[in-house]
């Protein structure tokens, strides 16, 4: 193995390993939301994309109608499309091997692939494959066993389960906020749920806030 | 925090997010590249996230139902965002939180 490919594998690996790991979260807020074990595993092999599962699962643990929850979740996977359009041309795979790449084509296995560029084509290839079936590995593993731990625990609110839960959606918005527009983005969203809360149904102000984000893109900033 | 949907909406769910979220990779990887890339639309579709992750953190947090709810969450909640400005790895900030929202849950 050449110096570079060596460096792309362990780049791959670590993100994959270190993502996956979440995957703990993911179980134990299904299974608080409601969900079975069985149930939390398939979410996890089927949908495949931490934001989306994690905001159906935490729609329904609020109370909101299963609308919502599908409506959340496929409106965080939207970006997963534009991901696939980089994608897409870069690995340029025909039939099954382009249906698996659509499964795996979520943040990671993208910014890995992005991340490779200097070291050529090939290094980004290999860095979203070995980073998309890595992450698609681990995330599973770990989502069982987050499933079993939360079912094992119970009362979620005995184990601060209840706490853990906002805290990984917390986890997983802070990367995403690196200029001062995007913490106001999300400072702005905050409140917005928050003011509409009183007066929707529940799970429908998480829907709602999109609101900000359309409100705040439209514009050039 | 026990959710009110009926067992077989927790299949639709769980089927039509796994076949929605599919669908939308899958057409990222067959549309021609300019029916996508309008600007504008990328610009709203990068900060979708972030809205609605806000939001849930809102609703997992500081709600019940339909109310603003102050209770040993928000305690977890502000260990999870300093340890977050700490600059710890995730499972530190999620374990900080639940073990903090235990503790004040179990001394009311």
């Amino acid at each position: 193995m050449s110096n570079l490919t060596r460096s792309t594998v362990r780049d791959s690996l670590s993100v994959a390993i270190t993502v996956g790991t979440y995957g703990v979260a993911f179980g134990a807020a299904s299974v608080a939301a409601g969900f079975t074990v069985l149930q939390s595993c398939l979410f996890s092999l089927l949908t495949f994309t931490g934001a989306s599962q994690f905001a159906a699962v935490g729609v329904v643990a609020s109370g909101g109608a299963a609308a919502s929850a599908i409506a959340a979740a496929t409106m965080l996977g939207t970006r997963n499309a534009l991901y696939g359009i980089q994608m897409a041309p870069l690995l340029n795979v025909k039939g099954a091997r382009r249906v698996l790449a659509a499964h795996v084509t979520i943040d990671e296995s993208t910014g890995v692939a992005l991340s490779q560029a200097p070291r050529g084509v090939a290094a980004m290839r290999e860095g979203f494959w070995i980073t998309g079936l890595g992450v698609f590995l681990f995330w599973n593993i770990f989502t069982l066993v987050g499933a079993l731990g939360a079912k094992a625990l119970g009362n979620p609110a005995t184990w601060g389960l209840d706490a853990a839960v906002p805290a990984a959606f917390l986890g997983l918005l802070w990367p995403r906020l690196q200029t001062n527009f995007l913490r106001a983005v999300a400072v702005t969203s905050m409140a917005f749920a928050m003011l509409v809360t009183p007066w929707l149904a529940a799970g429908l102000p998480i829907i709602a806030t999109t609101v900000v984000a359309v409100v705040l893109g439209w514009r050039a900033r | 925090m026990e959710g009110q949907v009926s067992s077989l909406a927790m299949w639709i769910v769980l089927g039509s997010t796994g076949v929605l979220c599919f669908s939308i990779k899958l057409l990222g990887h067959l549309v021609p590249e300019p029916w996508l890339a309008n600007a504008r639309l990328q610009r709203i579709n990068a900060l979708i996230p972030i809205s609605l992750l806000s939001a849930l953190v809102v609703a997992q947090g500081v709600v019940v139902k339909t109310h603003v709810v102050i209770d040993h969450r928000l305690a977890g909640l502000g260990v999870a965002l300093a340890a977050l400005f700490a600059k710890a790895p995730f499972p530190v900030v999620v374990v900080g939180a639940a073990v903090t929202s235990a503790l004040v849950y179990h001394l009311h």
